[in-house]
């Protein structure tokens, strides 16, 4: 079991540390579904996944895995509500249209919703913007600005300013460093404090609707 | 009963002698009740098989045909001597593999090379059935193969595929018989036949009707074949299984054979020729009335409207996997009627997979060599496979 956590992307290993034993799951933007087929042999999860890019749905099929090919900010409206114990957005809140669409159908599919996205608030992130005077470049976000999947970008204190927006409440707030390495530096985030804010690579949320 | 002897009557109506494959017939006491209020009785099912059954039984696979197919899905059409209509699909080492699976493909009654159709026999009266053959629906065709399979001992299909028509009867299998079905691939299909549709299917139904030959439908009574009517029926059918861009590929405005307009009638461009060349092959294998009953019972199918106007509820409960498939450039069941599926899969809470294939040939995407497609189909079978444990 701990040789399959490891093999799960890090970030991905951390999320499923945060959903019980044989819950629902709907997992946005799903990848080759790496993280739906570990959940379902080791959580006994009765997954589902959207992907947008046809080869990774391929090979989710070929897992064995029912996700649809399919659009986060086009295709969330068209779920029912309330039907899913968890819904998982990890690492793809910042490439949609619009983001605070997106969250309130997270919000409205799942009884809870685990968000994961880039800290753009990170110091290096700063630092590079005040040093070099152009878009910061780093390891987790590695592209020029003109061309980049990542249209929507955010501070950790943006996010949670979004949930305060949305009307609904943080159960759980992980604090990550070593993005795209090493997610396993997970350490939780206190209410109010600033410092993940500046000292994170990222962070997952794990959100209830409602206060 | 003279006519039972001439040839013109026996089945298939366009070589009388062709082997149908295999075919079963149901007496009396399997009658048939058709969602038009008639019972079908006695009647059969022509049908064939590739691959061989296990001891468990568990390893059949059901291909469902669209509009003009028939059960020669991956053998020689025996009229045409063409290749079966999904020989890229099913065969050894396919997607559906034979060496792997036990493939039945059955004659939709209503058909025409061995079901029960318009062109056969009606036993009352020894004469050919014409329009006297009771109005069929998807559902009647899906309750046929039910009982083709009842007797043929098999309880459980491991999976049921097909395009078209073909995506409408596995819908029509799922929803009528969830605990027979294990997996279900619909492709390039849609959960209800839209107003433009039957629109297209009622301009080929015209041109066959318009045909002096149709005979009111009793054209085999006298003699006579409306292929003309026929042909121009599937040329405008046949417009509607390709996209704009596939035919400005193919054919663009290139003259067919000449230098410069013919200032005339004549078929001038490759298209018309193509077109021309599409519907006189057509003729050769297919039976007027029946295009004008199977056309009737694409037309009739709305899946949701037998579930109170809530497609979800037709899939309630489901254990069934699905897998739907559809093509950016076809137009005819376009991806959003099939999403339309996914979505009311989804709001049931059932297991299901959809892929959107990116190509420019159209609904006849499905019938084509499509690696995308077929990639998919065969790593979904192969896990449904290995989920239950075929070897």
């Amino acid at each position: 079991m701990k040789a399959d956590l490891t093999a799960l992307r890090p970030d991905l290993a951390a999320i499923a540390g945060m959903i019980p034993k044989g819950a629902s799951v709907l997992d946005v933007g799903c990848g080759d579904g790496a993280l739906l087929e570990y959940l379902a042999r080791e959580s006994g999860v009765d997954g589902r996944g959207v992907e947008l890019s046809q080869s990774n749905v391929n090979a989710c099929v070929a897992r064995g895995l029912a996700v649809v090919q399919g659009d986060a900010d086009t295709d969330l409206a068209d779920y029912p509500s309330q039907v899913f114990d968890v819904v998982i957005l990890s690492q793809t809140i910042q490439a949609t249209r619009k983001p605070s669409a997106v969250l309130s159908n997270l919000l409205r599919i799942g009884r809870g919703t685990i968000v994961s996205f880039p800290n753009f608030g990170h110091w290096r992130v700063r630092l590079a913007l005040l040093v070099n005077g152009t878009m910061p470049r780093t390891k987790a976000l590695d592209y020029v600005w003109y061309d980049t999947p990542n249209i929507h970008l955010c501070t950790i204190a943006d996010f949670r300013a979004l949930v305060r927006e949305q009307g609904a409440s943080i159960e759980r707030a992980l604090a990550v460093d070593g993005l795209g390495q090493d997610w396993s530096q997970t350490r939780a985030m206190r209410p109010g404090a600033w410092g993940p804010n500046l000292f994170a690579e990222g962070a997952i949320f794990l959100l209830r609707p409602g206060r | 009963m003279a006519e039972l002897a001439n040839p013109r009557f026996l089945r298939p109506l366009s070589a009388p002698d062709a082997d149908i494959g295999q075919a079963v017939a149901f007496g009396p006491e399997r009658a048939l009740a058709l969602d038009g209020g008639r019972t079908l009785s006695p009647f059969t099912v022509a049908y064939m098989t590739y691959g061989a059954l296990n001891a468990a039984k568990s390893n059949v696979v059901l291909v469902c045909h669209a509009l003009t197919g028939d059960q020669f899905a991956a053998s020689a059409h025996p009229v045409t001597g063409k290749p079966g209509w999904w020989q890229t699909m099913v065969g050894p080492g396919k997607p559906i593999d034979t060496d792997r699976f036990f493939v039945i493909s059955a004659n939709v009654i209503g058909g025409c090379m061995g079901s029960s159709g318009p062109a056969e026999i009606d036993p009352a009266t020894g004469k050919p059935y014409g329009l006297g053959f009771p109005l069929v629906t998807v559902r009647d065709m899906v309750r046929a193969q039910a009982m083709l399979l009842d007797a043929l001992g098999i309880d459980e299909v491991l999976c049921v595929l097909g395009g078209s028509m073909g995506g409408m009867q596995v819908l029509q299998w799922a929803a009528s018989y969830p605990e027979r079905v294990v997996s279900a691939v619909p492709i390039a299909c849609a959960a209800r036949h839209s107003a433009q549709n039957i629109a297209f299917h009622e301009v080929g139904r015209q041109a066959i009707m318009a045909d002096p030959d149709w005979q009111g439908g009793a054209y085999q009574l006298a003699g006579t074949r409306p292929a003309k009517g026929l042909a121009v029926a599937r040329m405008a059918a046949h417009i509607t299984y390709l996209s704009e861009a596939a035919l400005q590929r193919k054919f663009g405005r290139n003259l067919q054979n000449r230098e410069d307009f013919s200032f005339a009638f004549r078929p001038d461009f490759q298209i018309e020729s193509y077109l021309h060349h599409q519907g006189m092959s057509f003729v050769e294998r297919f039976d007027a009335n029946s295009y004008l009953y199977i056309t009737r019972a694409m037309d009739y199918f709305d899946l949701a409207a037998d579930y109170g106007g809530v497609l979800a509820n037709a899939f309630l409960n489901s254990k069934t996997r699905f897998l739907i498939v559809s093509f950016t450039s076809d137009w005819l069941f376009p991806t959003v009627e099939n999403k339309r599926i996914a979505h009311a899969l989804n709001a049931a809470a059932a297991k299901v997979s959809f892929v959107e294939i990116e190509t420019d040939r159209g609904h006849d995407a499905f019938l084509l060599d499509e690696p995308e497609m077929f990639a998919t189909i065969r790593g979904f079978l192969n896990a449904v496979a290995v989920s239950r444990g075929v070897a």
